[in-house]
């Protein structure tokens, strides 16, 4: 090794941009003695940036067509396959085997695939036109929910983001992501991904930091409409349920057990993050058989 | 002219005056479920005893009793008459019917036998009831009404050239027919039944309205439907919005269908409920049928005896 | 501008008493707790007096259950749920739901009247839309028993257990059968809890239910206040919460859930807007005006208080709709053609006066129908208020009363931008002739229920429920299924 590397510098994901964190503060997760790299440690105002950004997108993101979304998911699934070595990599470094790491990258692409495919079809899954006893014609579709907060599964580096954002985007809506603690690597380099796949800046929002000191303001943050925790700590579901009520954000838990089952693609996680609208308009029957006026 | 004054003046018309044309093609649009709507709140109104019994007479007093068959004869005509004079002969409080309704060669006849009444003559006119003849044929046709002594004339509107889109001619011959009628009130029949849809019964109506309809009027009588509530409440909605623009008010006249005291009784309240106290009266509202008022003196019987009644002992003519 | 021409509704024909007989309605002077098919005493020994709001007369007591008797009530379920309901095939299950369905259709006349003497809304609406629509309720969910695997693809649905339902007092029997019509066909057992002033058609709702042999504790039945409810909610072996009622107290539930594996539904309160472009169908969207607040006195959650005029029409639309609430008739809810009944409650009836205090306060003008007023019972005037602002509180917070801000507009941007300017999003209305701007405006709605030229309308069919601060969740439809299910 003669040559001196050029080591990364992980900084966050903030409306398409990548800033250090506005705390100036950093940490450093190691696997065994090795450190990962200097990693920022958000703070409370880089959430709200977050929040920020993912609500000023919102409207853009959500208006897109579904086929257009359909896309740019399908999008960043070439990206990430095009950058799978750096995955492989950085999974291996924060202790997956090659042989994990290079599965999980994989099953990453695939999920991204797979959810893709569902953009444009999840609503026709899911709506209804309702046969209403009045002269209405009336039916039920879904909406995107807004922003939001989504606080990935500590124990897995790549597929656990990409599993929890996938269908959030799916559904149409912007989020802001709190990274794995001790494996924030990947989610700084899908980022990197993100970034050039067509995905307008501020729909995935990505912060690295401690999950004790972040949760609590991405919960309780009131221009957030959704939380997704993944994982099964207790204590974490309790702060978030509890501070979710201030502005009754819908909250989904998942263990996210098994990430590489099929059991994860599946358009009810997009069902978790929609709002349904019911609609209703006259219908006027004049002409109709057998009616007068 | 001392232009305070003249500013005064204009003012104090401008409750009367009428206000500026309007394209018509821009005429409110309806939405015909929303009509039902208000209907169902008018048909489910309860309209008990002594309610009931002045909605009756009023009702009585605002039929324009009706012949208008190719088969009217001088007999026919007579008893209308008669009938419109002696209603129900075993009760004397009655009131009377406003008019009757006939055509032009039998107005003379009309007016003879209404001598000494407050029963007016009303006549069709203007090729009823088609109405497919020229302007000039039309205008004689109303004088012949007037000249014979017509109080009133129910002319119809070109429907074909409303469907074409000709609003200015329909509003024109409108115009010309009013003008032909002198002092005799012009009833203008927009025969909704052949318009096809709630938006153009609006249409038609501004147009009658604004071109001098002294009154609206539904329908001919022989063209189904004829008078419906719901039509009926657009025409009164287009009458109420003219009467906010000017301070005018328009009279309006349902014809056909209407036979029995139950839906008269609904049409009543809805003009109460759209209009106001002010048109409760013939002045300002009549019906056009033949059959109804048989079926309100039976009503009224019901009320004062208590009894239901039979048809044998009201007078068919 | 000289005087306008104005129109005359005083009094040239006035209506005649058309009251709804009373005569054949059966009710007793107490009312125990429905538990287990059994009517039992409150352990709590208490009853609380139901009034009629329009006299302020005391119709019945009713047993005030308690937490001993909220147990009862649930263990009854929990028994029902295991060793009967659980196990009779889902097309029986059904046919159960649809002699309700029949029963409430047969006695129609007595639910109406009793709603209407429990609650001040007017017979007309008791009988034309609550009692109608609540048999209508429960014959729609009868026939899903048997077929959610159809609702829900590539998914074997199942029941959750005991459903714990909680109602408000603006429509009894309907919030009843929108609760417990799909918590049944899905397969759960109920305990149900009505509102503290109209306990009672949830009563005659227990003979039917007895009445249709209904299997006994799959629907158990108590009454009480907050306390009761807080019973419900908090305990153990519940599985799913169902509420309707104000944001504030779906907050303490849902708070109270947390760390428990309790689903909820909430259904809370809301601040509608209703819009009126230029093009629209002017004379029907005062009647949509109208329906939309005056509806129930007002006292409902999707009510569309916040009305929006865009500013060319403002001075028609105004004159109209006062035309309009000067037809309208205030007083004895029994009345056939009483249009505005009384006042649920003393209580509520403060609310809306202390809100409308804030309103002549707050500098708005105030517009009145000028109608007479029983001198007995509980009566607010349809009341509207023009020049106010975004700020206004009036305008900010739910009334639950019959009283109208409205504020103008001159753009779609603007309008839309203003309307979802709110905590709530439950409902909101748009009316426009032009087709592109109505799917523009419904689509924008941040709200979970948009009436496009038509306001307040429900069916069975229909899913209903709210974005943001009005809740989560649908009740009604083949979406009001799923909150009853684990997929």
């Amino acid at each position: 090794m003669d040559r001196v590397e050029i080591t990364k510098t992980y900084k966050i994901y903030i409306g398409g941009a990548f800033p250090r964190t506005e705390s100036g503060r950093y940490y450093t997760p190691k696997r065994g003695e090795k450190a990962l790299g200097n990693i920022c440690l958000s703070s409370r105002k880089d959430v709200r940036n977050a929040v920020v950004a993912a609500r000023g997108v919102h409207n853009k993101w959500a208006g897109k067509s579904a086929a257009n979304r359909s896309q740019i998911l399908y999008r960043i699934a070439e990206m990430l396959e095009g950058r799978k070595q750096q995955f492989i990599e950085e999974l291996i470094l924060q202790g997956s085997t090659k042989s994990q790491a290079v599965k999980e990258v994989i099953a990453s692409v695939d999920r991204l695939i797979y959810y893709a495919g569902w953009c444009d079809k999840f609503a026709q899954v899911f709506s209804s036109v309702n046969p209403v006893a009045s002269a209405h014609f009336n039916f039920t579709a879904p909406e995107p929910m807004g922003v939001v907060s989504i606080v990935c599964k500590e124990e897995s580096g790549l597929l656990g983001i990409v599993s929890a954002i996938a269908p959030v985007l799916a559904g149409g809506n912007t989020c802001v992501l709190l990274a794995s603690e001790q494996r924030p690597l990947c989610a700084i380099t899908f980022a990197e991904v993100l970034n050039s796949s067509d995905v307008p800046g501020g729909v995935v929002n990505i912060l690295t930091g401690k999950r004790t000191e972040l949760i609590e303001h991405m919960a309780s943050h009131m221009d957030v409409n959704g939380f997704l925790y993944c994982g099964t700590d207790k204590k974490d579901i309790n702060t978030v349920q509890q501070l979710a009520v201030e502005n009754l954000k819908r909250v989904t838990i998942r263990a996210f057990e098994g990430l590489m089952n099929d059991d994860h693609n599946t358009p009810y996680y997009i069902d978790d993050f929609i709002e349904m609208k019911t609609t209703w308009h006259p219908i006027e029957k004049i002409g109709a058989t057998g009616s007068a006026y | 002219m001392d232009l305070v004054i003249f500013v005064e003046q204009q003012a104090f018309m401008g409750k009367s005056k009428a206000p500026q044309i309007p394209d018509f093609r821009l005429s409110p649009r309806i939405d015909q479920v929303g009509v039902g709507d208000r209907i169902s709140r008018i048909t489910t109104r309860s309209i008990k005893s002594s309610s009931k019994l002045q909605g009756l007479k009023m009702i009585l007093n605002m039929i324009d009793l009706t012949t208008l068959e190719g088969a009217d004869t001088q007999g026919k005509v007579s008893q209308l008459c008669n009938k419109a004079k002696f209603l129900h002969g075993s009760n004397p409080d009655l009131p009377t019917v406003a008019a009757v309704c006939v055509y032009p060669n039998f107005v003379s006849q009309a007016k003879k036998a209404l001598l000494g009444t407050n029963i007016n003559v009303a006549s069709v006119a203007t090729a009823f009831p088609a109405g497919q003849s020229s302007l000039d044929v039309k205008i004689s046709d109303t004088k012949l009404a007037v000249d014979n002594g017509a109080d009133e004339v129910d002319m119809v509107i070109s429907r074909g050239r409303f469907h074409q889109g000709e609003y200015n001619y329909v509003f024109d011959e409108i115009a010309a027919v009013k003008e032909a009628c002198g002092s005799a009130r012009l009833k203008v029949i927009l025969e909704t039944g052949e318009l096809g849809a709630l938006d153009k019964v609006r249409r038609a109506s501004d147009i009658a309205i604004y071109a001098g309809a002294d009154f609206i009027k539904t329908s001919t009588g022989k063209i189904s439907p004829a008078a419906t509530l719901p039509v009926t409440c657009v025409m009164l909605e287009a009458i109420r919005d003219y009467f906010y623009e000017s301070g005018t008010m328009i009279g309006m006249k349902p014809a056909g269908g209407i036979s029995n005291s139950k839906l008269a009784l609904q049409y009543l309240m809805l003009v109460k409920e759209t209009l106001g106290d002010a048109w409760l009266s013939n002045q300002w509202f009549r019906y056009g049928a033949s059959s109804l008022a048989n079926d309100v003196l039976m009503q009224i019987e019901k009320q004062r005896t208590g009894n239901y009644q039979s048809k044998d002992y009201f007078s068919k003519d | 501008m000289g005087k306008s021409p104005t129109l005359e509704f005083d009094s040239k024909w006035d209506l005649s008493p058309a009251p709804e007989s009373t005569g054949h309605i059966n009710l007793k002077d107490q009312y125990d707790l429905f538990i287990g098919g059994k009517w039992v005493k409150p352990s709590s020994k208490k009853y609380f007096d139901t009034i009629n709001p329009a006299t302020e007369k005391v119709i019945a007591k009713v047993a005030e259950a308690n937490e001993k008797d909220v147990n009862r009530a649930v263990q009854s379920a929990r028994k029902a749920y295991n060793e009967v309901w659980s196990k009779l095939s889902a097309g029986e299950r059904g046919k159960y739901i649809y002699r309700i369905a029949r029963l409430i259709q047969e006695r129609a006349r007595e639910f109406s009247v009793i709603e209407t003497m429990d609650g001040g809304k007017v017979i007309r609406e008791s009988r034309d839309v609550d009692v109608p629509l609540a048999a209508a309720h429960f014959f729609y969910y009868a026939g899903w028993a048997d077929k959610l695997k159809y609702a829900f693809p590539n998914r074997n649905p199942q029941p959750l257990g005991v459903a714990g339902q909680i109602i408000p007092w603006n429509f009894p029997l309907l919030m009843a059968a929108w609760k417990i019509a799909p918590a049944l066909a899905t397969g759960n057992t109920v305990v149900i809890k009505s509102a503290e002033t109209t306990p009672l058609t949830l009563y005659k709702l227990a003979e039917v239910i007895e009445s249709a042999g209904l299997p006994p504790g799959v629907v158990n039945i108590v009454s009480g206040a907050g306390e009761t409810g807080a019973a419900i909610v908090n305990h153990r072996d519940v599985n799913k919460i169902a509420f309707t009622g104000s944001t504030g107290v779906g907050k303490i539930i849902q708070r109270a859930v947390v760390g428990t594996n309790k689903k909820t539904t909430l259904e809370l309160g809301g601040k509608a807007a209703n819009i009126v472009f230029e093009d629209a169908p002017l004379d029907q969207a005062v009647e949509g005006i109208i329906n939309g607040i005056y509806f129930n006195q007002g006292h409902v959650c999707c009510a569309g208080s916040r009305l929006f005029i865009q500013e060319s029409v403002k001075d028609i639309v105004l004159r109209k709709l006062q035309d309009r609430m000067e037809s309208l008739i205030v007083g004895d809810p029994m009345d056939k053609n009483t249009d505005i009944g009384a006042i649920n409650s003393k209580e509520q009836l403060g609310i809306i006066k202390k809100y409308i205090e804030v309103g002549k306060k707050e500098g708005a003008t105030m517009y009145q129908n000028t109608c007479d007023l029983p001198k007995k019972g509980y009566w607010c005037r349809p009341t509207l208020f023009t020049n106010v602002s975004q700020s206004s509180r009036i305008v900010q917070e739910e009334i639950f009363g019959p009283v109208l801000a409205v504020q103008t507009f001159r753009t779609i941007d603007e309008v839309i931008s203003k309307a979802n300017n709110s905590p709530y999003g439950l409902s909101a209305g748009v009316w426009t002739d032009k087709g592109s701007k109505i799917f523009n405006l419904t689509s924008q709605m941040k709200a979970g229920i948009v009436w496009a030229n038509s306001y307040n309308k429900f069916d069975p069919t229909s899913p209903f429920g709210g974005y943001k601060e009005s809740g989560f969740g649908r009740e009604g439809g083949l979406h009001g299924l799923k909150p009853y299910l684990n997929l």
